[in-house]
């Protein structure tokens, strides 16, 4: 399959500490990947890279086989890749709607449009309300964003990504600090996506990422340490070693 | 819930006129008729209420800290006395004149403005102003120095209303602009630019995430309020027919801070309301008391940002939900 997202030889200093060492990596289009390893493998920093929130020391990203290590974030967005925060980044005093609305206005191409209301933008209203009706959140669709429990703007963190229409999807520990019930249905709804939108995932909980995932890389230390289908990362003797230990044994 | 069923009136509300807006703009046209003395304060206040709209588009909407915004307010002063004393006294040309140089400058200087974060923006915007200050003040054969532009003659406006020395023309004149200038805000602010700027001001680093290229709206958004604040200036200099060094003082900066905290940032009605409390309490307290007049308003002040963070406005806000709540 070809690859709709691609490192090579990706490489992040800070100082004298390398937090991504000559990472290349493919990621196929409509693929549910995930990126998994231990605290301080450099999977938050690689998200970073990938979306230009850092800049790299060396290497490439390249995305639909385009060349993007140069471009800025929102450029990249308008290129149809876009993520979500480990920890949130919402906007708190904003109403769900006008959130989720100024995410689809911005990719509609009105966040320059300075003289009709928002209210106006039928198009843009309605496609955001269809959006938090698929994520069940129409009945906090005016309330601010800071007073939400915190699974609820989990959901929010996400419907914001995806009112920007991801070709590529980067989650990045999606369900962190979310109770089990609502973190199963938070995947629910990312299982839910269509093949169009291909996943990157970063996760800790292990049942999760098995059970989503399709390939998993496993990242040590900054650099790649294995690529694979899920039964045969379970199975990795090194894997278990640096970051399953028991979990897997059992 | 069905998408469709989503009730969209408090959306629409947020940019409807409210009926308080409309009492709102009566009182101009009231005070005039109630306060024909005080037609000199009131011209004043509305100058400085434009003047403070501006800083409370970058500040209260895209969160851009300033101490600075005098320089714009000073440069389109002197753009207009400059006209005016060589003869294109036409007050709606020096308006735009004034627009167009502080607007050009507030584009030039957002670059260095905008690189940094908080603190940078604040020494940088106060930087500049002191700079323009001083050179202001050196070059005294163009601005005339500490004894300010002299020989500003202004020409009626339209070519049919003249400036009287009761100070009725530059009444309507300031209030007519600062209402116009008010619309043109509040269509931004309730517009998905605005929107856009308030998502800039509580999350900075979400907005790229969302495609949004937030250097280029901070850029805009600041050149704009660049030209608001040297209109300001302009009305300063064509109604009083005089401009001195002092428009570009960093105490008029500080001075729009204070009243824009003491309204309500990130309102337009708390920018208003902020400099209709200041500038009167301002006056009757030095008249009561001319040594230590400041004293109450720095009371007030420490009053309002320790028990209403968000000023005037925010108690406005929090008595109408108290009354809300109480209603039947």
């Amino acid at each position: 399959m070809t690859a709709v997202l691609e490192t090579r030889g990706l490489v992040k200093q800070f100082g004298g500490f390398i937090a991504t060492s000559d990472v290349s990596l493919s990621v196929a289009a409509g693929a549910r990947h995930a990126l998994i390893g231990p605290n301080g493998a450099g999977k938050t920093t690689l998200i970073n890279l990938l979306t230009g929130f850092l800049e790299p020391n060396a290497g490439a990203v390249i995305l639909k086989g385009e060349d993007v290590t140069h471009l800025a974030q929102h450029q990249r967005v308008k290129r149809g890749l876009v993520r979500t925060f480990q920890i949130n980044r919402l906007f708190a005093d904003m109403t769900v709607l006008e959130s989720v609305t100024l995410s689809v206005c911005e990719r509609l191409g009105y966040g320059w449009n300075w003289w009709r209301p928002l209210a106006a933008h039928g198009a843009a209203v309605d496609e955001a309300a269809e959006l938090l009706g698929t994520l069940r959140l129409l009945d906090v669709a005016h309330e601010k964003t800071r007073n939400l429990a915190y699974g609820r703007q989990r959901m929010i963190e996400i419907a914001l990504a995806l009112a920007a229409k991801p070709q590529v999807l980067l989650l990045d520990e999606p369900a962190a600090g979310v109770p089990t019930g609502e973190s199963r249905e938070l995947f629910d709804t990312i299982a839910r996506l269509p093949r169009e939108v291909t996943i990157l995932l970063i996760e800790h909980d292990m049942e999760l990422v098995f059970r989503f995932a399709e390939r998993i890389t496993v990242l040590v230390g900054g650099a790649l340490l294995t690529e694979d289908v899920p039964e045969v990362i379970a199975k990795d003797k090194r894997v278990k070693e640096v970051y399953l230990g028991e979990a897997l044994h059992d | 819930m069905t998408p469709a069923a989503l009730d969209l009136s408090p959306l629409r509300r947020a940019a409807a006129w409210h009926p308080a807006e409309f009492a709102f703009w009566l009182l101009p046209p009231a005070a005039y008729f109630l306060f024909p003395d005080y037609l000199a304060l009131l011209s004043q206040i509305a100058i400085t209420a434009l003047f403070v709209l501006s800083l409370d588009l970058i500040l209260g909407y895209a969160g851009i800290v300033s101490l600075g915004q005098a320089a714009f307010f000073g440069l389109g002063a002197y753009a207009a006395g400059m006209l005016g004393k060589y003869g294109w006294g036409d007050p709606l040309l020096g308006l735009a004149a004034a627009a167009g140089v502080a607007g050009l400058i507030g584009f030039v200087t957002s670059f260095l403005v905008l690189r940094g974060a908080d603190l940078t923006r604040l020494m940088v915007t106060l930087g500049v102003s002191m700079m323009l200050f001083e050179a202001a003040n050196k070059m005294t054969d163009i601005t005339g120095g500490v004894d300010g532009l002299q020989g500003i003659e202004m020409k009626p406006i339209f070519g049919a209303f003249s400036f009287d020395l009761y100070g009725k023309t530059a009444y309507w004149y300031t209030v007519i602009v600062l209402f116009l200038l008010f619309l043109l805000a509040r269509r931004l602010v309730n517009s998905p630019f605005g929107l856009s700027l308030r998502g800039i001001k509580q999350n900075v680093l979400r907005m790229p995430a969302i495609g949004a290229p937030v250097h280029g709206r901070l850029v805009t958004i600041y050149t704009l309020a660049a030209a608001y604040a040297g209109i300001a200036g302009a009305l300063l200099t064509q109604t009083t027919q005089f401009a001195s060094v002092d428009v570009l003082a960093f105490n008029r900066s500080a001075e729009i801070l204070l009243i824009l905290v003491l309204g309500g940032s990130g309102s337009l009605y708390g920018a208003l309301i902020g400099t209709v409390f200041f500038m009167v309490a301002h006056h009757f307290l030095s008249d009561i008391n001319p040594q230590y007049w400041q004293f109450w308003l720095g009371a007030t002040l420490v009053l309002i940002v320790l028990f209403a963070r968000d000023g005037i406005m925010g108690l406005g806000r929090a008595a109408v939900a108290r009354l809300g709540r109480k209603a039947p």
